[in-house]
């Protein structure tokens, strides 16, 4: 009933090989029409997506993705390079700056006497500076991949 | 040690407030999917303060300000690490494993590589972890229970085991949600107000403390005639010649020398003495400002930086709470969230720390440093204000104990009911009786560690075999599940000898090197390499559908690739009802 219900929302034709142990026997490759209308269905689309209608176009572009034609890989491959070299440049962004750090304080001992507001600057540094860096990296990151996200779409809806 | 009766008043209330949120957010749970992943409807900002207040440990809310104390500039990596491991799974994780659709851990890694051996072992794994992290927070319960009243150290631990077993298994995920929420503003409450208290009266007495200010170099000294009796067996050091009366007997300790000192043993020193610190601890005040000056250290820390960085993904109870978000955009922006809510909270106990170092210097005696942040207001604030702050604190370190003990048992029992069990909401329970009863019952038999770095162990072995099996799932196509196996058994293998080690060399004399006691720099790196090296010598064993389960990590959520396991495997929850009540009418 569930895989049922799944595989007319992604479109794909064959059961997932490691669902269906608990599931009701069902009769398995029942065509399911792509268009969510029958009315026994309508209940249960509501908890998983709500998902405007779409059209033949975006369809069809959702159904070379699924089956993996080489365009559809290409596509995804991608999406996949874009976000990890974007992931991967941040990473190296906050390593290399809280990396650099310790052997700052490690080959400038006198760099640790400094003080800001009577504070001695290590703390500030470590206890302090690190969060906001932290967040606003976060931050940055989240608009790139949802930008990435979005023109994905866009681009398998046109 | 007299009993202050507003913080077991206080505490009481966390645990009552605790228990009745638990109650009336389980009323809905009923099916499997309720118990494990809270149905995926959990909403980003309520999940980011419920995966923050779940994060905040023991070894958060006590030991950075117990850690500060003793260690000074070097203990500030612990909250950095803290926060910037969830930068590394947002950049990596959060996502694609929640897309995933998977439940638990393991069920990741089956979904991913289709191995059901793959499974087994890492439920191993979580159990095993996650039973390592509650121990301290479990001991922690105790620890504080003891410093607010006369009780022994069971008591505490058994208490949150209890009210944390109770909630879990009136409603799993569902029950605690709310209740973790809850607990992170709760211990943020409790740590900032009490700081800016005693921060007022810190500058209101004119910027130095009772034990001498931080600007001088000398170590602390005791304002009074001291009497401090040791309570686990230490090792101290002094910088000067100290007179000290061991047990009615003066002696006078010379600098360069370690004496180490039994439990029960009372110490006596004359008003003026220099306070001597536990061995590990920085000695005086100048060196406690600084950061480390030495080789060996600075590896430490970057040892302990990766270990925290890339362990915090690896961690099951918080990989749990973010499967309980409804897509992996909702994920992405929880976890900026919880980079904002843990920033916003290290503030605190950096502070409590070091204040604590100028009035409670007696702890540096004992080694009880992860007491600081509860002895603190009533050193420097005598009278009822001070109790009651002491109140707010030891309020703020049980939602401590309690916010994550709880998060550990749902993983834990969610990964055992599915795996072990059947997975019905009949398991779940039996699982979480189980799993609460083994920390609890280890808690009260193993000797009392400091909290962050027990943690900090738990961390390097999470480092050492989820991540690289989560980084390398999600973003490489040729991981193979024995390549994965490999890595998890090298990484897991190497952490857990490093901790055999270090505990044979802490009773033979402490010979054992640095990397022993941070293993991160190399087990890390040696877990990528076997996993790497291994996928691409059994190259023919890529799953078939590597492309597809690809393609459902990566799609945005909008193009709806994304398939719920748990649905598939337990069924969803309406639908259960109403077979149930179908069945019923018969």
């Amino acid at each position: 009933m569930t895989d049922d219900f799944y595989r007319s929302v992604g479109g794909i034709r064959e059961p997932d090989p490691t669902l269906g142990k608990s599931v009701q026997p069902e009769p398995a490759p029942e065509p399911v029409l792509p268009e969510p209308e029958p009315p026994p269905r309508v209940r249960r689309q509501r908890v998983v997506l709500a998902e405007p209608s779409r059209s033949a176009g975006s369809l069809r572009a959702r159904v070379e993705l699924e089956q993996q034609t080489s365009w559809g890989e290409l596509l995804i491959k991608d999406l996949i390079k874009v976000q990890l070299r974007s992931g991967v440049a941040l990473a190296l962004l906050v390593v290399v700056v809280l990396g650099a750090l310790p052997a700052a304080f490690f080959v400038w001992p006198a760099f640790t006497d400094l003080r800001f507001v009577g504070i001695p600057l290590p703390w500030l540094l470590l206890g302090v500076a690190p969060f906001p860096l932290l967040f606003g990296v976060g931050l940055w990151y989240n608009r790139l991949a949802e930008r990435h996200e979005r023109d994905f779409v866009d681009m398998i809806e046109n | 040690m007299q009993v202050n009766p507003w913080a077991l008043t206080s505490v009481g209330l966390v645990m009552v407030v605790t228990y009745y949120l638990g109650r009336r957010t389980s009323r809905f749970a009923r099916s499997t999917h309720d118990f494990l992943v809270a149905r995926r409807t959990v909403r980003s900002r309520r999940n980011a303060a419920a995966i923050s207040g779940e994060y905040i440990s023991a070894a958060s809310f006590l030991g950075v300000a117990g850690l500060v104390l003793k260690e000074g500039a070097d203990a500030l990596w612990f909250p950095i690490g803290f926060t910037a491991g969830y930068l590394a799974l947002m950049l990596f994780v959060a996502a694609p494993l929640r897309r995933s659709g998977a439940y638990t851990l393991p069920d990741f890694m089956e979904a991913r590589l289709g191995s059901a051996s793959l499974r087994t072992l890492s439920t191993w794994f979580v159990v095993f972890i996650g039973i390592l992290y509650m121990l301290p927070q479990l001991q922690g319960a105790g620890l504080a229970l003891m410093a607010i009243m006369p009780a022994p150290a069971w008591l505490g631990s058994v208490l949150v085991t209890v009210v944390v077993a109770i909630n879990v298994m009136g409603g799993g995920m569902r029950a605690i949600t709310l209740v973790q929420a809850f607990q992170y503003w709760l211990k943020l409450f409790a740590i900032a107000m009490p700081t800016f208290v005693l921060c007022v009266v810190f500058f209101g007495s004119g910027g130095s403390g009772s034990a001498g200010s931080l600007g001088q170099q000398p170590p602390p000294r005791f304002t009074d005639d001291t009497t401090v009796s040791i309570e686990t067996d230490v090792v101290l050091h002094v910088d000067q010649p100290t007179l000290v009366r061991v047990d009615d007997q003066e002696t006078v300790w010379l600098p360069g020398t370690d004496y180490p000192v039994g439990t029960g043993t009372e110490l006596f020193f004359a008003e003026d003495a220099r306070v001597p610190v536990v061995t590990d601890g920085a000695l005086t005040n100048e060196s406690w400002l600084r950061p480390t000056e030495d080789a060996t250290d600075l590896l430490s820390t970057y040892s302990l930086m990766f270990a925290l960085f890339l362990g915090t993904m690896g961690l099951p109870h918080v990989l749990v709470r973010f499967y309980t978000n409804p897509d992996g955009k909702a994920a992405r922006r929880t976890t900026v969230q919880v980079l904002l809510l843990l920033g916003l909270f290290y503030l605190f106990p950096v502070m409590i720390g070091a204040l604590s170092r100028m009035y409670v210097p007696e702890l540096l005696v004992t080694g009880n440093t992860d007491a600081a942040v509860l002895k603190v207001p009533s050193a420097m604030v005598p009278g009822v204000l001070g109790q009651i702050l002491v109140a707010i604190t030891a309020a703020g370190a049980f939602a401590a104990f309690l916010a994550t003990a709880s998060g550990l048992l749902v993983s834990v029992s969610g990964v055992i009911a599915t795996d072990l069990l059947a997975g019905k909401v009949r398991d779940f329970r039996v699982a979480t009786i189980v799993v609460a009863a083994v920390p609890a019952g280890l808690a009260v038999l193993l000797p009392i560690d400091d909290l962050s770095l027990t943690v900090g162990m738990s961390f390097a072995l999470a480092a050492s075999t989820f991540c690289p099996l989560l980084v390398l799932g999600i973003w490489w196509r040729k991981l193979t599940w024995l390549g994965a196996m490999a890595g998890m058994c090298v990484g897991g293998g190497l952490v857990l000898t490093a901790v055999v080690l270090g505990a044979i060399s802490e009773r033979t004399g402490g010979w054992a090197p640095w990397f022993i006691h941070q293993p991160a720099l190399f087990t890390v790196p040696a877990a990528f390499l076997f996993t790497i090296v291994v996928s691409l010598g059994t190259a023919r064993r890529v799953p078939d559908d590597v492309n597809a389960v690809m393609l459902r990590l990566h799609a945005p959520d909008p193009l709806g690739f994304m398939r719920d396991r748990a649905v598939a495997r337990f069924g969803r929850a309406e639908e259960r009802v109403r077979t149930g009540r179908g069945r019923h009418r018969k």
